[in-house]
């Protein structure tokens, strides 16, 4: 009876745990406030755009014709290439600046460069710069949502 | 020290270091407890576990609420009773836990008084029991101001002006506790300081005290009955449990005090779902508004005797003020006052009995006409009620020289 | 047995002290007042209204004011500029004639004033922003009703009522309704602050807020507000939506409610048996 009562109690204490879990779930308004959209058709060919997404920045990169296209990495939306990506070195979360000259980004906590396609090529940053997760809708962008365009680039890469 | 031998098994090793063993005894298997008893000595363990839950959810709304008057109020009633999953289960529990509590330390109190267990070497637990109640009552009032509705907005301006009244230094304590001329949000941040720290902090540390100066004079029993423990103790260990006077705290005592509790949560769970209102005061769901008292104002019910007490006075506030003064510690006294050296419940002591009913009759009238409001005949007969309290505490060293006298003719 | 006497004067205690400092106490702080009325009685009953006739006369007297929008009139000013000429935003008519009561819009279009009983606050010296249309006749009257009640859709949500009825003065900010009516225009117009009535549901209660919603003199006599008018289905909506935006847990709150208490109670028949059981060796 002892046992039986424990038990008991046990189902209490784990209901109890589990509305305490929900507690610290964020907020309907966060995870809705999750989610930007940004409009792609304003933008100029070789301009880089930086949009806040979930507290992060990402940059948003409209490929000129004589900026290398990367198949694995790069987000085509109508006839253009655009290159996105979560614009914090991957090496110790410092925010790489992008230099137009050069067409890299470069970050000065610890030299680490990146180039157009967002990819590591000098210093400590042991990858490249993490996709978000993205849906395109028309010549629109929707950072958050995982649309088919994100899900086959995060196959490949 | 003791050598330190290769332990057989988790237990054995904490033994050695710890003492487990010893302490399992110490405070559970061979703690005694008499057991003539009855379920109202179970109080003490269900205020023990209401403590505790709010604790747990005063964690939770503590993750969400903003100590600010221009946030205090939606971050309560927007973001914990609406956004966050169970938010409003904390606030709920919360809030008649709060209220729920004082219900049963009342009781615990009057059962104390009732079986004479504040006396005969039992004087320190009385004392931190009754520092406990002050404490508690102070947490009650600093965390009804949280919500920064209108009654606590209100609540809060009228208790602390009572400090007013304290000659000489009284104007300038007014300010210095709410930190600013009016109560404002320097007031409300500091309120949340003594109600989600200092005064936590307190109340576990004399909870602490409380418990401890159970261990030397023993829990009383229903008779007054003066028990050998170590003797009783000796025949439950050698099997004669039924002959033994005494039962250990575990599993015996909390048996029954787990069943009392199962008990009391369902009534306590059916208002913290059903029938919150008498905790969760409506008027406090309108935004503090500094330009506007709402049409009646009155404190939560466990603080209306005495707020009575300092209504009764109507013709003099500074009358009222002390009584006031005289009612926070009289029972503190106790002890002192009681002049009997009898420690028997009341139905044994006739004198001590008419006084004791006397008194609750009086909290009675005290409490209900401590909400009603303070106008024509309610005024008169809050002033009779509240002579009536301080009358009662005035009479009871003579009722209880009287019992004493006869008890050592008696005798 | 003693615990059971013990139960039992602890319990007659307990209640003696709830009923005096809840119902006896609340009873005498807050009167009973005669129950919310949704026939209207005191307007004139209506003749059978001709449609055609009341499109004509609202769109000669009202649209200079008011915007009908769902008929195409838009508002002849912005929201800004009508509170600061008239003190309060002129509704739109899209939704008037089928939230409000007939008898009620009648005697609204006859005297403002006295359909909304405000006679303390609006007199000669300080008229009523809208001009009563008494000189018409009943039938004029009855054909205008007609008309509003004709071009209203039946089926509004609670939120478009409140919007519609509440919120050029009122906000609900836990829902962002905001009212139309910016807030230190309002106030001057009404001389008090209209609350944001987010928390009305909790504060005031279903019951209260539908007899003063219905008449607020009835509970708050000499308030600016203005007898409503709505019918007694559009009136439930408003509250029930206040009660989904003000109480959004109710739901949750009931059903996880029984759920506990059954468990707590078979919590509790384990418990007394299991103290049966220890206690057998010791009694």
């Amino acid at each position: 009876m002892g046992m039986t009562l424990g038990g008991i109690a046990a189902i209490g204490a784990g209901a109890s745990l589990y509305a305490m879990k929900k507690s610290w779930d964020p907020l309907p308004s966060v995870i809705s406030a999750g989610f930007t959209t940004v409009d792609l058709s304003p933008m100029d060919s070789g301009e880089l755009r930086t949009v806040e997404w979930r507290g992060k920045p990402v940059y948003i990169l409209k490929k000129s014709a004589d900026m290398s296209k990367c198949a694995d990495r790069d987000v085509q939306v109508g006839n253009d290439d655009y290159s996105v990506g979560v614009q914090i070195c991957t090496h110790l979360g410092c925010i790489p600046s992008y230099i137009p000259a050069n067409q890299v980004f470069k970050c000065a906590c610890h030299g680490g460069e990146f180039d157009a396609c967002g990819k590591n090529t000098f210093g400590p940053p042991p990858s490249p710069m993490e996709i978000p997760p993205f849906k395109i809708d028309g010549n629109k962008l929707v950072l958050g949502e995982e649309g088919p365009e994100y899900l086959r680039l995060v196959g490949k890469a | 020290m003791a050598e330190i031998k290769k332990a057989d098994g988790l237990v054995d090793w904490l033994d050695q270091r710890i003492a487990l063993r010893t302490l399992t005894k110490v405070l559970l298997t061979e703690y005694w407890i008499p057991k003539n008893i009855n379920f109202l000595w179970a109080m003490g363990v269900v205020l023990a576990v209401l403590f505790k839950i709010l604790v747990i959810s005063g964690i939770f709304l503590m993750m969400y609420y903003k100590p600010d008057i221009n946030l205090a109020f939606d971050s309560v009633n927007y973001t914990i009773m609406q956004e966050v999953e169970y938010g409003w289960l904390w606030r709920h529990l919360h809030a008649v836990a709060a209220s729920a509590i004082f219900l049963v330390i009342y009781i615990h109190m009057f059962v104390a008084i009732y079986y004479g267990s504040y006396k005969r070497g039992r004087e320190v637990i009385w004392l931190t029991g009754m520092l406990l109640f002050m404490t508690f009552s102070a947490a009650g009032f600093s965390g009804y101001m949280l919500p920064w509705g209108q009654m606590s907005y209100w609540a809060a301006a009228v208790i602390t002006n009572l400090f007013g009244g304290i000659p000489l230094i009284g104007e300038e304590l007014v300010i210095w506790i709410r930190g600013n001329f009016v109560v404002a949000d320097a007031t409300l941040t500091r309120f949340f300081m003594l109600h989600v720290l200092l005064l936590p902090l307190a109340i576990i540390t004399i909870i602490a005290l409380h418990f401890y100066a159970l261990r030397v004079p023993h829990v009383n029993n229903q008779d007054g009955e003066i028990l050998d423990f170590d003797a009783e103790a000796d025949k439950y260990k050698a099997g004669n449990k039924k002959e033994s006077k005494v039962i250990p705290f575990w599993p015996v005592f909390l048996s029954k005090d787990i069943f009392v509790l199962s008990a009391f949560l369902v009534g306590y769970f059916y208002l913290t779902f059903f029938h919150f209102n008498f905790a969760m005061d409506p008027i406090n769901f309108d935004p503090a508004n500094p330009m506007k008292t709402p049409a009646h104002i009155y404190p939560e019910w466990y603080f209306l005797w005495s707020y009575e007490v300092l209504r009764g006075f109507f013709f003099s506030s500074d009358l009222g003020l002390v009584a006031f003064g005289i009612a926070n510690v009289i029972f503190l006294l106790l002890p002192w006052l009681d002049r009997s050296p009898v420690v028997a419940p009341a139905h044994k002591r006739k004198g001590f009995m008419i006084w004791f009913w006397l008194l609750i009759a009086d909290l009675i009238v005290l409490t209900i006409y401590g909400k009603l409001p303070p106008t024509g005949i309610n005024a008169w007969i809050g002033f009779v009620a509240s002579i009536t309290f301080l009358a009662l505490f005035f009479a009871l060293p003579f009722i209880t020289k009287a019992e004493a006298k006869n008890a050592s003719k008696g005798a | 047995m003693r615990d059971l006497k013990a139960l039992i004067i602890v319990a007659i205690v307990t209640g003696i002290i709830y009923w005096g400092v809840e119902p006896l106490a609340h009873g005498i702080m807050h009167p009973p007042v005669k129950a919310a009325e949704y026939d209207y009685k005191d307007t004139p009953i209506l003749p059978k209204g001709d449609v055609a006739n009341g499109a004509t006369l609202v769109q000669t007297n009202c649209v200079a004011c008011h915007s009908i929008k769902s008929e195409g009139f838009e508002a002849p000013m912005s929201d800004l500029d009508s509170a600061n000429s008239y003190g309060v935003v002129p509704p739109d008519l899209s939704t008037a004639g089928s939230m409000y009561h007939e008898g009620f819009l009648a005697g609204f279009l006859k005297d403002p004033v006295k359909a909304t009983n405000l006679s303390h606050k609006f007199t000669d010296s300080k008229p009523y922003p809208m001009p009563g249309y008494s000189w018409m006749s009943d039938s004029d009257i009855a054909d205008m009703v007609a008309y509003l009640r004709s071009i209203a859709k039946s089926d509004l949500s609670g939120k478009e009522i409140f919007i519609d009825a509440c919120a050029r003065c009122h906000s609900l900010k836990y829902d962002k309704v905001f009212s139309s009516t910016p807030q230190d225009i309002v106030s001057n117009y009404m001389g008090s602050t209209p609350p944001d009535v987010s928390m009305m549901i909790k504060s005031r209660g279903a019951k209260y807020l539908h007899t003063f919603i219905n008449d607020p003199q009835k509970l708050l006599h000499g308030t600016a507000m203005p007898k409503v008018g709505l019918t007694q289905e559009a009136e439930k909506k408003v509250v029930d939506y206040m009660e989904s935006i003000g109480d959004s847990k109710k739901e949750e709150r009931e059903s996880l409610g029984v759920k506990v208490i059954i468990f707590t109670i078979i919590m509790t028949i384990f418990a007394y048996l299991w103290k049966v059981k220890i206690w057998r060796d010791v009694h």
